[in-house]
C-alpha cells in the first residue's frame, strides 16, 4: 500500500479484526467501501467481485470512523492558532474522520451564514466537519440564537461552549426550543461565579503554587441544575461537555436513572493526568475545565468503563507559542489533543486499566454517534457512510508535538511513549491519512 | 574581557538585519533549567543551602561596602509597589559595588505591552548579570528563570513564594532564638493570599519547626496544612499562640474582607494581636510581621511597639539577608 491519498472508488479492506459495536461485531471481518458507502461487510474472503483497491488489515483493527464531538478549529477569526485545513488533517492524523467544531470562533458562529461558511468545500476539511453553532447570540447568555435556521444550515447540536449559560430561563428556554426541534443542548458546566481568576483546580496543588482554584462544584452545581431542568421539560436533550467531577458525574447518573435524554462525554487528558501535574507552573496543563484530584480521576475511569460515559472528545484547543509561554494565570486555556486521544485511551484505559477495547471504539463511535444523532455513522452496517479508522493496538511509538499537524503544538504528551496508534484513516471510502 | 562583557550593550546599536538573529538565540535558551544561583522559591531549596545562606548573611555588613558584586549588573524588575522588598535589594547591591538599574511597570514598554519574556530578553540584552524579580502572577519568577541564562531572584511572586522575607525572618528568628530546634511558631493572619507565609512555612518546617495557621476559614483553608509537613491549622488566636516562641502576624488587606462572610470587627476581635494574648506565649516570645503593618487591625499598636516586637529588626535583617542572596546569586560567596 501506498502513501498516496486515493481517488473515491471502492476499497477492500482485507484481513482486519472488525470491531462495529454498534452493530455487535468483534470478528475477523472484510469491508467494501464502494461509492462512499460501507457496500459490504462479510466474513473473512466472503467479499466477491473485485475493488479498485485492496487494503491489507492483518493484525490490525478496522472500527468505524471516529467522531470527536469537541473541537476548536479557530476559523473564523483565529487562523493563527488553527484553520479548518490543518485541524482535519490533525484530526485524520489522529484517526478521526468527523469532528464537531465548538462555535466560541472571532466572530462567534451564531448564524446560519457562518455555519454553512464552515460546511464550504473551499476550507479545505479533509473529514466531515459538523458544527455546533452558540446557543445564545454571540454567546452572551442573553437570547436566544435561531435553533431552527442553525439547524436547516448544517448545525447537530447548540453551545456557548468557553461562556455556560447560567441564567436558569435562558437554559430552560435553550432545552425547550431543542427539544421541539430534537437539538441536543451542549454545556460548558462551569459556575463562573466561582472561578473568576482561577487558573487550575482547587487543591494542595493551587493552594502550594499560589493559584486560586476552581471548585469542583463549580462545575457539579451546574450540572445538577441542567440535569434537573432535563428531567423537567419532556423530550429534551442535554450533553455535557468536558466532564470532569466526580459529583457532576453523579449528576449525570441520577438524570439517565430517570430515563432523561442526559449525556456526557470525556477528555483523554482528564482521565489521564491529575492537577498535581502542573508541576512547576507548566502552562500546558492549563485548561478548561481544569486536571483534577485523583479521586476525580478514579470516578471518570469508572463511569469510562461502566457506561455513564457517552463519549471520549478531545476538547482539541490550540494556542500559539505567544499565548502559552506567559505567566501561568495570563496563559491561554487549552490543550491540543487530536492525535493523542486513541493512544491515550489504547494506553491507559485499554493496558492500564483494563476496559476492553470494544467499549473503547464504542466511545469512539457508537456513543457520539448517537449523542448528536448523526445517522448513517458510527458503525461499518451496510449502507453507512464509508468511514472507517484502521489502527494497531499493539504499535508502539513517541508522540513528538514537534511533527504534529495542528498548527499549535500546545501539548503536555509531548515525547510520551504509547502504546496504539492509527494506521489509516478513511473518510467517505477516501484514505486521508495513511501512517508512514 | 571588556568588550565582551559589553557586547550586549553594543548589540543595541547593531543595524537592524541583526536582530532577528539575537532573538534567535535568544529563544534558543527555551526551556532551560533556571541559571545557577536562582531562587525562586524556598519549597525546594534543601535545608543545609539555606543555614549557608544565613551563615553568609551574618558575615555581610551593610555599614562596611564590600565591593564582591563590582562591575555586576543587577535590574530590579518590578511589576508590583514595594517599599522594604525593592530598597533593601537595591542598598544590598549597591554596598556590594554592583550597579542596579530599577525597571517598573509603569513607564516601561511593559505599559505598551510587552511581555515578560521580551522584557527578560531585552534586559539580559542590556547586560543585565542577574535579575530581582518582584511580580503579581505567582510563577513569573520561574517562566523567567526557564528562558534566561542569568540567576533570577524571586522578590514575591503573587500568591506563591517571597524567599528573601523568609531568609531573613529566619535570620531574625535565630538572632533572637539561637537556633530552630523545639521552636513552636503560630503565623495568624490571611494566610490564603500570602507569599510570605507559604515561604515561611516551607522553611521553618525544613529544620522541624511546629508551625499552627491561625485565621478563619476564608484566609486559613483547612487545605494550607497541607502545604508542608507538621503544619497545624487553628481556629482560636489564644490556642495557636500559647506556648508559642514566635509569633508571626500577616497584613490583612481590607479589601480582601469586601464579598468574605467575615466583617471586619469580628476579625479585629477574634484575631488581633492584643497584649492580654500575647501574654500567652512564651514570656520571651517575639513578635513579627513582614509589614506593612496596620495598627489597630491585625496587631494593637502597644503589641507593635512593645519590648518582643522586632519588626523593625526584620527590616534591617533585610539588607544582609539579599546581599547573602545576591552574591550567592552571583557566585561570589566568599
Amino acid at each position: 500500500m501506498t502513501n498516496a491519498k486515493s481517488k473515491p472508488g471502492s476499497i477492500l479492506i482485507k484481513g482486519g479484526h472488525v470491531i462495529d459495536p454498534a452493530a455487535k461485531i468483534d470478528a475477523p471481518m472484510d469491508v467494501l467501501l464502494r461509492d462512499g458507502r460501507v457496500a459490504e461487510i462479510a466474513l473473512p474472503n466472503k467479499i466477491r467481485g473485485s475493488a479498485d483497491e485492496k487494503f491489507d488489515a492483518r493484525g490490525l483493527i478496522v472500527a468505524p470512523g471516529f467522531i470527536d464531538l469537541h473541537v476548536h478549529l479557530r476559523e473564523p477569526g483565529q487562523s493563527y492558532k488553527e484553520t479548518i485545513a490543518t485541524g482535519t488533517a490533525a484530526a485524520a492524523a489522529g484517526g478521526f474522520t468527523s469532528v464537531c467544531t465548538m462555535p466560541n470562533t472571532a466572530p462567534v458562529v451564531d448564524t446560519a451564514e457562518w455555519v454553512a461558511w464552515l460546511r464550504d468545500p473551499e476550507r479545505g476539511a479533509v473529514v466531515n466537519v459538523f458544527p455546533i453553532a452558540a446557543a445564545t447570540r454571540s454567546s452572551r447568555g442573553a437570547t436566544l440564537t435561531d435553533f431552527a435556521a442553525l439547524q436547516r444550515a448544517g448545525a447537530v447540536a447548540v453551545t456557548d461552549d468557553g461562556k455556560p449559560i447560567l441564567d436558569d430561563e435562558i437554559m430552560r428556554a435553550a432545552l425547550r426550543l431543542g427539544a421541539e426541534l430534537n437539538l441536543p443542548v451542549v454545556q460548558h458546566a462551569e459556575d463562573t461565579r466561582l472561578t473568576e481568576r482561577c487558573s487550575m483546580h482547587e487543591g494542595p496543588t493551587s493552594f502550594r503554587l499560589g493559584l486560586r482554584g476552581m471548585p469542583a462544584s463549580a462545575e457539579a452545581s451546574v450540572v445538577d441544575r441542567d440535569v434537573t431542568l432535563a428531567q423537567q421539560i419532556r423530550e429534551s436533550r442535554l450533553h455535557v461537555a468536558h466532564l470532569s467531577t466526580s459529583d457532576a458525574l453523579k449528576a449525570v447518573r441520577r438524570g439517565k436513572r430517570a430515563k432523561a435524554r442526559v449525556t456526557c462525554e470525556v477528555t483523554p487528558h482528564h482521565f489521564t493526568l491529575l492537577d498535581e501535574d502542573v508541576g512547576e507552573y507548566n502552562t500546558n496543563f492549563k485548561m478548561n475545565p481544569p486536571l483534577r484530584s485523583s479521586s476525580d480521576r478514579e470516578a471518570i475511569l469508572v463511569a469510562l468503563a461502566d457506561g455513564t460515559v457517552d463519549a471520549i472528545a478531545t476538547d482539541h484547543a490550540p494556542h500559539a507559542t505567544h499565548e502559552k509561554e506567559v505567566e501561568f494565570e495570563r496563559a491561554a486555556f487549552g490543550i491540543t489533543g487530536l492525535e493523542t486521544a486513541l493512544a491515550l485511551a489504547i494506553t491507559k484505559l485499554h493496558r492500564a486499566h483494563k476496559i476492553p477495547l470494544t467499549r473503547i471504539v464504542e466511545l469512539f463511535t457508537a456513543g457520539p454517534a448517537r449523542v448528536l444523532d448523526l445517522r448513517g455513522r458510527g458503525s461499518l452496517a451496510r449502507g453507512n457512510c464509508a468511514d472507517v479508522t484502521i489502527l494497531d493496538p499493539k504499535k508502539r511509538w513517541t508522540f513528538e508535538a514537534a511533527k504534529s499537524r495542528s498548527l499549535s503544538h500546545n501539548t503536555p504528551f509531548d515525547g510520551w511513549q504509547f502504546t496504539g496508534k492509527v494506521v489509516a484513516t478513511i473518510v467517505g471510502g477516501k484514505i486521508v491519512y495513511c501512517a508512514d | 574581557m571588556c568588550a565582551s562583557r559589553f557586547a550586549g550593550v553594543f548589540a543595541l546599536a547593531l543595524p537592524a538585519p541583526l536582530w532577528p538573529r539575537m532573538m534567535q538565540r535568544l529563544r534558543s535558551y527555551a526551556m532551560n533549567k533556571p541559571a545557577r544561583g536562582s531562587l525562586l522559591g524556598i519549597e525546594h531549596v534543601e535545608g543545609k543551602e539555606i543555614l549557608g545562606l544565613l551563615k553568609l548573611a551574618r558575615r555581610m555588613n551593610p555599614l562596611r561596602a564590600r565591593p564582591l558584586l563590582r562591575n555586576k549588573r543587577i535590574v530590579l524588575l518590578f511589576y508590583e509597589a514595594s517599599t522594604r522588598t525593592r530598597s533593601s535589594f537595591e542598598i544590598a547591591a549597591k554596598t556590594l559595588g554592583a550597579i542596579t538599574t530599577l525597571v517598573q511597570a509603569s513607564g516601561s514598554s511593559i505599559e505598551k505591552g510587552e511581555s515578560l519574556l521580551d522584557t527578560g530578553a531585552t534586559l539580559r540584552a542590556v547586560g543585565a548579570d542577574a535579575i530581582v524579580l518582584r511580580h503579581p502572577c505567582a510563577g513569573a519568577p520561574h517562566l523567567l528563570a526557564k528562558h534566561l541564562d542569568i540567576p533570577v531572584i524571586n522578590a514575591g511572586d503573587g500568591m506563591h513564594e517571597h524567599p528573601s522575607q523568609a531568609l531573613l525572618d529566619a535570620f531574625t528568628i535565630l538572632k533572637h532564638k539561637k537556633t530552630f530546634k523545639g521552636l513552636q511558631v503560630a503565623i495568624i493572619g490571611d494566610i490564603y493570599h500570602s507569599r510570605v507565609a507559604r515561604s515561611a512555612c516551607h522553611l521553618l518546617t525544613k529544620f522541624g519547626v511546629k508551625v499552627t495557621l491561625c485565621g478563619p476559614p476564608e484566609f486559613v483553608p483547612e487545605v494550607a496544612a497541607t502545604l508542608a509537613p507538621g503544619l497545624r491549622v487553628s481556629r482560636h488566636p489564644e490556642e495557636a499562640v500559647r506556648g508559642a516562641d514566635v509569633i508571626m502576624l500577616l497584613r490583612l488587606q481590607k479589601e480582601r474582607l469586601a464579598g468574605q462572610k467575615i466583617r471586619l470587627q469580628d476579625y479585629v476581635g477574634h484575631y488581633q494581636l492584643t497584649p492580654s494574648r500575647l501574654k500567652l506565649a512564651k514570656r520571651d516570645a517575639i513578635v513579627m510581621h513582614p509589614g506593612p503593618i496596620i495598627r489597630g487591625l491585625e496587631l494593637t499598636g502597644e503589641v507593635a511597639d512593645g519590648p518582643q516586637s522586632v519588626i523593625l529588626d526584620e527590616v534591617h535583617n533585610g539588607v544582609p539577608t539579599r546581599m547573602a542572596i545576591l552574591a550567592r546569586a552571583l557566585g561570589k560567596t566568599k
